[in-house]
This record gives structure tokens, C-alpha cells and sequence, in this order.
């Protein structure tokens, strides 16, 4: 029988506040997804100027991810943490920025920068360059948010040794309304890792 | 000249998102790349949209950028020689 796996820290984002294992951290009364983001990155103590150069999503994952992470990660060695991430909406808010841009055939300056961030992934991409990591990595999207399937992804991947602790994400953001769920899972910790505990984070 | 500089330098931050980057903070002769402010490739595409919708000029060969793109004067002096708006 497979050694059980433990959920050993989780962060949630909503509401305009950032919440570490179930403790309220931080939090911006009123105020813009992007100020909200640049406020947590300040308080947190983020140093990473191409946090700003990323679009919401990216942003939203990011901050989520690397909160967890900086606790984690040691930068002097090679660190074997994979990423599954999901969400509902993929990349559709940028998606709809870039269409924007490109609309009016008189005024048609497509936008690199905005571009290259038109696919989900690409914020599993930041996470991967900010810690070096190159482990396996993947990014679905799903109707609602679903449990069974993260915990038997990131329970397979542990099994088959293709990680040591993986990195599990809802990150959902479209038209200012966001939600980001992220845990790290490994074989120590608090919380049992199984599809109820999961969805207890998602929903509480 | 100088108005320009200060306006690229303003367009610059702005479009690039350079955050915690003033106006004041960038030299004329600041390296753009590497060392200097920092850019990376997918800003150099940014800067040649910012020429081509601010200024009116589009670099066919991107590696035309490459002397463009050095520093701040630089960009101005080829700007001014080559705007159509």
C-alpha cells in the first residue's frame, strides 16, 4: 500500500485577501485586482520585477504559489516539486485584451507582450522560472473546480517518483473576479492529502 | 531633443511596466539591455510597436534594433531622423 500524502502548506487568494494554512495574512478593503496584487507583493516582500510585466492570471498564480514557495524552495539545489494547476476561464481574460488590440484594422498594433500571455500555462511558466524548477508540469481546464481529479494527479505523479512534492493550483481570474486555491502536497504534513481535505480548502 | 527623451523615457516605463522606475532614474546613456535597465526580448518587440505606433516608423529586420535600442539617445537620434508622426 502507497505511503499516505500530506497537504503541508496551502495559500488561498480571494476577496482581495491572502489567506496562509487558514490564517487570514493580509487583505486590501476595496480596490482593483492590480492593486491588490501590487499591495500583497509589497507586503509579502516579493522582489521580482517581472511580476509586473505579467498579465492578471499570471499574477494571481504567481503571488499564490510564491508564497508557499519561498519557504520551500532552496535556490543552492535542484528542486523536484511538479505543478498541476487548472481553472475554469483558461487565459480568456487576456485572450479578450489581445483580440481587443488586434479589432480595428486602422489602429492594428498587436501587442508582444500581451500575447505571449494568451495560454493558461503560461503562468505555471513563471512559477517554473522563478524557481528554476524543471520538473513535469501540466495545466487543465475544467468546468468547476475538481478535486478527485487533482488529488489522483498529484497522488500519481508521487507515486510514480516522477516528483517529490507537487504543487496543486485552482487559479481562476477572469473580468476582476478571481479565486486562487494552491497547495503544496508531499509525504509529511498536517493535513491528510485526499479529495475531501482538497475540496475543504476550495470550499471553506 | 531633450523633450524627446524625456517622452520616450516616459513611454518607455509606462508600455514596458517597468515598475519602481522613475523618469529621473534612467540615463541617456543607460544600457537598455543586460546590465542597464534589464529588458528582455519580448520588450525589444514591445519597443519596435512603440516605434511603429508612436512614431511612425516600422523596422522591417528586427535585428535593425539591435543599434537602435542601445541606450536612450540612441533611440531619440534615430527617431528624429526616421519619425513620419
Amino acid at each position: 500500500m502507497e505511503a499516505n500524502k500530506y497537504i503541508s502548506q496551502y495559500c488561498v487568494i480571494e476577496n482581495n485577501s491572502v489567506a496562509i494554512n487558514g490564517e487570514p495574512q493580509f487583505a486590501l478593503e476595496n480596490g482593483s485586482f492590480s492593486e491588490f496584487a501590487k499591495a500583497a507583493y509589497k507586503h509579502f516582500g516579493i522582489d521580482y520585477p517581472k511580476f509586473f510585466k505579467m498579465d492578471n492570471l499570471s499574477k494571481l498564480a504567481f503571488l499564490t504559489s510564491e508564497i508557499i514557495l519561498k519557504e520551500v524552495v532552496n535556490p543552492a539545489e535542484e528542486n523536484d516539486i511538479a505543478l498541476v494547476f487548472a481553472n475554469q476561464s483558461s487565459s480568456l481574460d487576456t485572450d479578450a485584451k489581445y483580440q481587443s488590440s488586434i479589432a480595428d484594422e486602422t489602429a492594428y498594433f498587436p501587442s508582444p507582450s500581451v500575447f505571449v500571455y494568451t495560454l493558461p500555462n503560461i503562468c505555471i511558466g513563471e512559477i517554473c522560472i522563478k524557481h528554476k524548477l524543471q520538473s513535469e508540469n501540466a495545466f487543465f481546464v475544467f468546468g468547476e473546480f475538481n478535486a478527485a481529479f487533482m488529488s489522483n494527479y498529484a497522488n500519481l505523479l508521487l507515486e510514480t517518483n516522477k516528483a517529490e512534492k507537487v504543487l496543486c493550483g485552482w487559479v481562476e481570474y477572469y473580468n476582476e473576479k478571481f479565486k486562487a486555491v494552491v497547495y503544496l502536497v508531499e509525504k509529511q504534513g498536517k493535513l491528510e492529502h485526499n479529495e475531501q481535505t482538497v475540496n475543504t480548502l476550495y470550499t471553506k | 531633443m531633450e523633450a524627446l527623451k524625456q517622452e520616450l523615457k516616459s513611454k518607455i516605463i509606462e508600455v514596458l511596466n517597468l515598475e519602481d522606475i522613475a523618469v529621473e532614474d534612467i540615463n541617456d546613456n543607460d544600457a537598455l539591455f543586460g546590465d542597464g535597465l534589464g529588458l528582455d526580448s519580448i520588450d525589444a518587440l514591445e519597443l519596435i510597436v512603440l516605434l511603429d505606433k508612436d512614431y511612425g516608423i516600422k523596422l522591417t529586420d528586427p535585428k535593425e534594433g539591435k543599434s537602435i535600442f542601445v541606450s536612450i539617445e540612441t533611440m531619440a537620434n534615430y527617431i528624429a531622423a526616421n519619425r513620419t508622426k
